[in-house]
């Protein structure tokens, strides 16, 4: 090393930081590093304790995975003659997320984009204050209005006999995505700059124009993350839709629109019901573990879609 | 200069809450001149560029007073806004690349007053681009993003979007703020060019760029108007007021 860089090096003063600030720093750091790993560590471990208490399932001889996935005859404790088919379950969800999901993201949508652009600042207040509280509503209180009063007016309105189906889950999951998917959206719409908006303001848009050529485009990632976290939500949903469907296995009859009417079970709300029921270590308890296990499949699924399509938008832009 | 009256504003005031930031000024703007304005920052150039084409309207609390005509009409009784705003073109401080490709960027105004036609189109965008002198840097990627241009790129895109509609007035507003120099000149050159087109209202704070392009220069300064003259007299060395002249040759501001 050259002389002059040591005398350079001397002359700088020394460091003014304590030492208390130096390794506080360090200990901060490690500490933040856990809370972010720690993450990672219980999604494995959740998947690892799901997986164990199902995987012994498949050494069965009661049990087939065609019949699990394919079959529409549920019954676990039958004495003759026990099945362990899901597929009822499986179209239940999806008929009623589907739902839910088909009435809610109009609904948000529309809502954020009148709540972010079109209302004045104490109705927006006051809206999205509301619209929080609609979000903090405990599911099983849904549960009970889809019960007791939203039944009664599907029955009065279709004239069919059980109110409590397809149409009424739906309906009541579609309210308690509302809430979620309109907050997210809200916030994707408020993080386009107003820049954006003034220029074309200045270009002669009408508001209407400027919501669905500039917003609409500028903000489509986070309310594609809106939207899925609602279908999140709809897939998931567990008490509501065991209190508002009906509970009964089967596959929803009649097309185009009869299917609605009928009662249905999803994956989750089977789960919530027999759990408890099922003697532990036995087949029974086995499979809703496995049906557990589809369900972190799906849910899996709906996110890796939602973080390639997001990524394949950014990738054309 | 024409020596018609296309602007006409008349005893403007401009509050924002309970503050007033215009006191009451009037001046004229004629058919094809460049107007400049100049003025040290917060002395209320861009909201007196925003009561014109009535875009102050949606900043809460701001309240205007007096009267701005555009060819006669008083702008506050303008029915149909978005109509005015398209006589107007307005280009802000800092590139606005709309999240559009850069055809789409300058068509989006066409297309909003309802063009449609591929054709028609097709030869306005390209025309705009080279009235904005980008034309040749863009020609064969249109379809890109135009928030992907380079800062100077993007301000001459925003120029052109705002010539897309054809407006009759150009207010440009600090455009060179975030451009390096050659593109100023190059602007500049256009500039030059399309005043035989259109009225051109330029604020900036450069003193020389007003010197350099504008016919006559309004000196700002804390929402009234010091002094109002020809570039001749207003660059000279005994202008009307003498805080002119310190102001332009850097004595104080």
């Amino acid at each position: 090393m050259p002389p002059n860089s040591v005398r350079f090096k001397a002359e700088r003063p020394p460091p003014r930081r304590s030492t208390i600030a130096v390794v506080g720093e360090s200990i901060l750091e490690t500490l933040i590093r856990l809370a972010g790993m720690s993450a990672i560590i219980f999604v494995l471990a959740i998947f690892y304790f799901i997986f164990k208490e199902a995987f012994p399932i498949f050494g069965s001889e009661e049990f087939s995975l065609g019949e699990f996935l394919f079959s529409t005859q549920w019954y676990p404790t039958s004495e003759t003659n026990v099945r362990y088919g899901i597929a009822a379950l499986i179209v239940g969800t999806m008929c009623v997320s589907g739902l839910a999901v088909v009435v809610a993201v109009p609904f948000s949508l529309g809502s954020a984009i009148y709540i972010s652009e079109f209302c004045g600042p104490m109705a927006k207040e006051a809206l999205k204050i509301i619209i929080e509280l609609l979000a903090a509503i405990p599911s099983v209180v849904w549960g009970f209005i889809g019960l007791t009063v939203t039944s009664a007016l599907v029955m009065k309105y279709t004239g069919a006999q059980v109110g409590i189906n397809v149409l009424n889950g739906g309906v009541i999951l579609a309210l308690m995505c509302v809430p979620i998917i309109t907050s997210i959206a809200e916030d994707a719409l408020k993080a386009v700059p107003d820049s954006y908006r003034e220029a074309a303001m200045a270009l002669g848009a009408t508001r209407w124009q400027i919501v669905y050529k500039i917003l609409l485009p500028a903000a489509k990632n986070g309310l594609l993350a809106a939207v899925l976290l609602g279908v999140g939500r709809a897939v998931g949903e567990t008490m509501a839709v065991l209190m508002a469907t009906g509970h009964a296995v089967q596959i929803p009859q009649g097309l185009p629109f009869g299917w609605i009417l009928d009662s249905v079970r999803t994956l989750t709300a089977n789960i919530a019901s027999e759990l408890g029921e099922a003697p532990t270590q036995s087949d029974h308890y086995r499979v809703l573990f496995l049906t557990g296990v589809l369900l972190f499949i799906i849910t899996f699924m709906v996110n890796l879609t939602a973080d390639l399509v997001v990524r394949g938008i950014r990738r054309k832009q | 200069m024409s020596g018609y009256k296309k602007v006409e504003v008349t005893d403007l005031r401009l509050s924002y809450e309970n503050q007033e930031v215009i006191h009451g000024i009037s001046f004229d703007i004629e058919q094809n001149e460049i107007f400049s304005i100049i003025g040290p920052a917060q002395s209320g150039k861009t909201s007196l560029l925003r009561c014109i084409n009535r875009t102050i309207e949606l900043s809460p609390g701001a309240t205007v007073s007096g009267s701005i005509k555009v060819d006669g009409e008083e702008v506050r009784d303008i029915h149909n806004v978005y109509e005015l705003r398209r006589r107007i073109g307005m280009v802000a401080p800092l590139p606005v690349g709309l999240p559009l490709s850069i055809y789409d960027n300058v068509a989006f105004a066409p297309r909003c007053s309802g063009l449609s036609s591929k054709s028609e189109l097709d030869s306005l965008v390209e025309r705009c681009l080279r009235q904005s002198a980008l034309w040749d840097e863009v020609k064969d990627r249109l379809d890109t993003l135009g928030t992907k241009l380079s800062g100077g790129q993007q301000q001459r895109l925003t120029i052109a979007r705002a010539l897309s509609h054809q407006p009759e007035i150009l207010c440009l507003d600090e455009f060179s703020i975030a451009i390096d120099p050659v593109t100023t000149m190059r602007i500049e050159d256009a500039l030059k060019e399309l005043r035989q087109e259109m009225t051109i209202i330029l604020v900036t704070n450069l003193v020389q760029q007003a010197r350099r392009l504008a016919n006559r220069t309004m000196f700002f300064w804390e929402g009234k108007v010091v002094e109002l003259d020809t570039n001749e007299v207003i660059f000279s060395d005994s202008p009307n007021d003498p805080r002119t002249y310190d102001y332009i040759n850097g004595i104080f501001g």
